[in-house]
Order: C-alpha cells, then structure tokens, then sequence
C-alpha cells in the first residue's frame, strides 16, 4: 500500500527522524493559516501517491501566508500529470505545507529488500534529489548500500559507515547517522516494503533533515497495523480496482480494450501476453484466485465489463481447486443478470470441464468456447476490433 | 525417479482440520501420497480422515515417522509454522499458505540457514511426482509421470505447461512450484541443480514472472552447469512498472524486475525461450 509523504514524515518523525515542520491542509484558508503558524516562507506541496511533482507544478514556494493560500487555491482540484501518473494524472485533494530550510547539501537514503540475500538493505547517497535509478546506472560507485542484518536493525557503526561514505563530518554526521537508524526502526515498525528519503538534506547550519519522503507498506503484513490501514486514500485508486478489493478480487485496471479474467496470476499475465502477441491490447489483470465462488465469478464479471473500453472479454481458466463448471455457472449467471452485449470467449481445461462446456452451450447465450490459449486470443482479438 | 518427493515420503498437514486442508488432504490420499497425520495445537489425540491429529510437529514426528509436512495454517501463524517443521527436522517443507508479511519471511529464511529442512514457498501450489506423491493443491490427473522438470513461479500456469506435456504424451518426473512470494525457501537455482543431477530428468522446464532477479540468476547458472534442454517462458511482459500482479513478487520496480531482461539473459544462456504460453509443449517436444 502507498501513502502520501506526509504520512510517511508522520511515521518517520515518531522514531526520531527530523522533518520540518508542516501541516497537511484541504482547502485553501487552511493552507493561509498553516503559512502563518509556520511562520516563515513555506513550501506548498500536492500530496499525490507519485513522484516528479515539482515538474508538474504540484511543488511551490509562497513568501507570505497569502501566497501560500493563492497557491494552494490553484493547485487544490487541479489534474496533476507527472511521469509517474500515466497521462490522465491525478486530482490533487490535499497539500502539505512546511516551512522551508537553508539547504546546503542534498544526499539520498532509502530502504529496499534485497530478495537474493533475504534481507533489508540500507542504502544511502551523496547523490540526492534525483531519480536513485538514474544514479544506480550512470555513477553507481555513489550508491553505498549496507545490509541490515535480521534482529539487529542498522548498527551504529553502520550507519557511520555511511555517513562518513557519503561525506559528512563532525555534527552532520551524527546527525544523519541517528537519522539512519531511526529510519531503519521506522521501516521495521511499519513492514515496510520500500521507504526513502530523497533528498535528505543537510541545512547550512549543520543539521540533518527528511525533505521528502516515501513509504510503501507491505500489504501482506497490514492486518498488525490497524492504525496504517486508516492511511489508505481511496481517491489514489482506480474506482474499479477499489470496488474488486472489496471482493479479494486482484485487479488492475490497464487501457486496451480486451478484457481479462484468468484464475491464477502467472496464468492471467501470460494471458495479457498473449493477447498481446495475437494484436490485441488487454484492458485489465485480473485473478481471481484459487477458489472462486460463483458470486465471485459474479463481480469480478460486472466489475470488469464496467470499463467502457472493453469492447470483447476472454475467460481463461485452468481449473484446479476451481472447477470449470462452477466457472461456468458463475458467468452465465453474470451474462444473464447483467444483459452482457459484448462478445465473450471461454476458455476452460481442467477439473470438471466438460460439464463446464455443457452448462455454457445450455445456456443459450452467445459464447465463443475456444481450445486452446492462442485460439482463444485470437479469438478474443479478432471481436475486439 | 524423482527430485525431493516420492511414494515414500511421509507427510503431515499442519492445520490438518481446516477446510482448504481437509480438501487437499483427501485428495493427496487419493492420489497415493501418504499422509501419515496432521498437527492442530489443542486436537492432539483426535483423529481426522482416519488420521492421528498431534499438538505439536515434534509429537507428530516422533510417533509417525513422518519426514515432510505441508503447511496450511492462516498467515498470521504460518512463518511460526515452518519453523516447528524445521525444528522437528523434516526434510521437505511445502507452505501452501499466500499472504505471510515479508519480514516474517526474512526471518525465517535466516532460520532454516544451516538446517536440513527444504522449504519448498510459501505461496506455491506444491509439488508433485507423478504417479508417486503429490503435496500441494495441483490438480493430480494433469500430470503423467515421466521425464521432464518442471519449476515455476506459478500456479494455475504450471498447471498449463504441464497439461500441454501431458497432451503431447510427455511426462514429468517432478513439478516443483517454488511460489509467488519476494522470499522463498527453494528458489530456481536449487530445483535446477537437483533436476540436473537427476538421470531421470531429462529437460528442465523453467516459467518465471516478472520481479526481482531469480530467471537472471538461474539463466547464468543454467549457462555453467546445466548440459540438459532448458525450456522458459515469462510471463508479464505486458505488465506495467509499479504494479503488484497479483503476486507479492510480481512488481517491475525501479527499473528491474523486467521480463525482457530476464528472456535476453535465458537466451543468452542457450535456454529455448518461448515467445507465448501456447508453445511451451511444443518447444519441449522439439528439445527432446
């Protein structure tokens, strides 16, 4: 699960890691008001679950408190694109607004798994404020990297490491190495799946501050945390995909125009690959896992035929602990109650298939039953169009 | 033969009573695997499907003689799960069970370091040797039992290469899903190097997915030590970066994890790379 950045500096700040000081805000009088608290210029920030914002327009500086209200009255409601939204962007519903800082110095820390070794590795930069990729590739003797050892968290002498690697001295270094350290409680805490702080940066007074922030949260591990739970925006997600959660349905919403239902999440991306290679574009990923019900089955269809785009849909379905005629109940119960127009190719093998096909013939409605999963494709393909 | 399993392993499902394990563990018996009882804090002494039913592995172990067990337990007590298996020195480990949080893992990876204990996911399917033992939630009469390997990252997608083999008259001597998860016990390289030291294996089918870097890995080992036909394919290549495809492990992130990445380094490692799902039985025939 994503967060925004000021959540994510929330968290970061509950074990110690310096932020500045902000306040998230919903409307333009609560941004004025916030400036004036802070008391100085401020940073008016879009708190969207993305990044390159600054390029966008969705990071501005405002001098006084009434700026930082004229900004923030321009920038609530607007469609932010960045390159990480995909062209159609994202509403900016809420802003963070913070006090701005005398930089100096802009370096890099972040926390990854490094699924090789099974474990967390801590990495750090004195290359910050740029994509981190970008630094891996083009200079990667600048990313330093330590793994954090399970049980242990990152040592103290770790984190000096670090900070010296990257750099800093004296007072900068203590402070960025108790940053370093609190940063990797804070990931442990949370289950963490990826956390950084790009840039981090040291002030010209000598002090140690998260500037931005990201946190993604491991979703397998947030049944223990009921309080991070509430941090889900839904006005982050694709309606649809909202609604097919609510259902443990895994969808994710793409822009062609073939939909897809697969049980299975190997089988259903190998399915949107073929479609593909048969000339087609798939309009969604959708599992629906090992043991569908038919009233499952039931929703992941209406969910998936409400994208307009979708203009044909194919059913692949191996059936394992699924059998193929409950499939088949399920979506002649769904093509009947929903007055399905659009074409439909099934493809079933596995448990339970022939019984499958029959209960789909019997039905009267107009499925195409394909063989194989290149038949079926370019099946689906050739209804599409 | 077979790799890891075969008529006379000896398993235990842990959550033995559930109803997921109940399923898989009837059908697991009718396919001939024996399954020897089950552990269920709080039901030792009962009995299910005509099974002893033991507090704890240890217990288990020592009164059945048991030497794998197949883990069904909610994910929340899964990771503690494994390491009672691990603990109580069974030799092979398959943990069913999707959703275990990933620090969990970490945590049991470090555990099993050192120990005899084969952990075989979590979040797999299972494995099988046809004809001998099935562990796992696969369907048992796609396989047929003969000659070639089968590794994957995927469920219901093994289930597809394998029934393609089997149309095509082509058997299997072991089908090992490894699972979905960023941490797993068995990983690509060890079902490879196990199939390649297997004279009765005689081609190795590898399905890999989108994610962190494992078909990179197994493709240069494949390169140095495997003299067998290797058959891949990896699905997601229409996948779009910063998504979870349905699997913890399937996200294209910062760059890797990339499926045409992984194919150029199967290629450049003489692995037979097919471009769709549709071909992989006829790649294997044509390598056999």
């Amino acid at each position: 699960m994503k967060i925004h950045e000021y959540q994510a500096k929330a968290i970061l700040a509950r074990y110690g890691v310096p932020v500045p000081r902000g306040e998230v805000v919903f409307t333009a009088e609560e941004a004025e008001a916030a400036a004036r608290r802070i008391g100085s210029s401020v940073v008016v920030k879009a708190q969207i679950h993305a990044g390159g914002r600054g390029k966008g327009g969705g990071v501005k500086v405002a001098r006084t408190p009434e700026e930082a209200g004229e900004i923030a009255r321009g920038m609530l409601g607007m469609r932010l694109v960045t390159h990480q939204t995909g062209p159609e962007g994202r509403i900016v519903q809420r802003l963070l607004v913070e006090e701005t800082l005398p930089i100096e110095r802009e370096l890099y820390l972040g926390i990854t798994l490094d699924r090789a070794q099974a474990k967390n590795v801590f990495m750090a930069s004195s290359a910050g404020g740029v994509e981190i990729e970008e630094v891996a590739r083009s200079s990667p003797e600048l990313l330093l990297r330590e793994p954090i050892e399970p049980g242990l968290g990152l040592t103290a002498f770790q984190a000096r490491k670090l900070a010296y690697g990257m750099g800093l001295a004296a007072e900068a270094a203590r402070g960025a190495a108790a940053a370093m350290i609190a940063l990797a409680q804070a990931y442990e805490a949370a289950d963490a799946s990826l956390a950084e702080i790009n840039p981090f940066v040291l002030t010209t007074d000598g002090k140690v501050y998260a500037l931005d922030a990201k946190i993604n949260l491991d979703d397998n591990a947030l049944w223990r945390h009921k309080d991070l739970l509430e941090l889900r925006d839904l006005n982050e997600e694709d309606p649809l995909e909202v609604e097919a959660s609510k259902y443990n349905l895994n969808y994710i919403k793409l822009d062609g125009n073939v939909g897809c239902m697969v049980n299975g999440a190997g089988l259903a991306m190998a399915t949107m690959d073929i479609i593909k290679y048969a000339g087609g574009n798939p309009a969604n990923f959708l599992d629906v896992g090992g043991g569908a019900s038919a009233e499952q089955i039931r929703n992941a269809f209406r969910i998936l035929i409400s994208d307009p785009n979708v203009k044909a849909v194919l059913i692949n379905i191996f059936g394992g602990i699924l059998r193929c005629d409950t499939l088949a109940t399920g979506v002649v119960a769904a093509a009947r109650e929903l007055e399905i127009r659009i074409p439909i190719v099934v493809r079933m093998e596995g448990t339970n298939v022939e019984r499958g096909r029959e209960i789909l013939r019997e039905s009267g409605l107009n499925f195409t039953v394909a063989q194989t999963m290149r038949d079926a494709a370019e099946k689906v393909v050739r209804l599409a169009q | 033969m077979s790799i890891l399993i075969d008529e006379t392993t000896r398993v235990l499902v842990q959550g033995f009573t559930g109803k997921e394990a109940t399923f898989h563990a009837e059908q697991s018996i009718a396919y001939g695997t024996e399954i020897v009882g089950g552990v269920v804090p709080g039901k030792g002494g009962q009995k299910h499907l005509d099974r002893p039913v033991f507090d704890t592995v240890h217990q288990a172990v020592r009164q059945t003689g048991a030497n794998a067990s197949v883990i069904f337990v909610p994910p929340a007590f899964a990771a503690d799960a494994i390491m009672e298996a691990a603990d109580a020195g069974l030799d092979v480990v398959v943990c069913i069970t999707e959703g275990i949080p990933t620090s969990d893992m970490v945590k049991v990876w470090h555990f099993l370091k050192g120990r005899r204990t084969r952990l075989i996911g979590p979040n797999c399917p299972g494995i099988i040797s046809p004809g001998k033992s099935k562990i796992g939630i696969m369907p048992g009469h796609i396989h047929k039992p003969g000659h070639v390997g089968v590794v994957s990252r995927s469920g219901t997608l093994t289930y597809e290469a394998v029934w393609q083999l089997t149309l095509l008259g082509i058997g299997q001597s072991t089908c090992v899903g490894i699972g979905g998860d960023p941490i797993i016990g068995t990983n690509f390289i060890d079902a490879i190097e196990l199939f390649n030291d297997d004279p009765d294996t005689h081609a190795i089918v590898l399905i890999g997915e989108i994610g962190g870097n494992a078909e990179e890995m197994a493709a240069a080992y494949v390169k140095e030590h495997v003299r067998k036909p290797v058959i891949g394919f990896v699905a997601g290549q229409t996948a779009p970066p910063g998504r979870r495809m349905g699997h913890a492990g399937a996200i294209i992130s910062g760059g890797s994890g990339r499926a045409a990445d992984k194919i150029a380094a199967m290629r450049a490692a003489g692995i037979t790379v097919c471009e769709t799902p549709a071909e992989i039985g006829e790649r294997v025939k044509s390598r056999l």
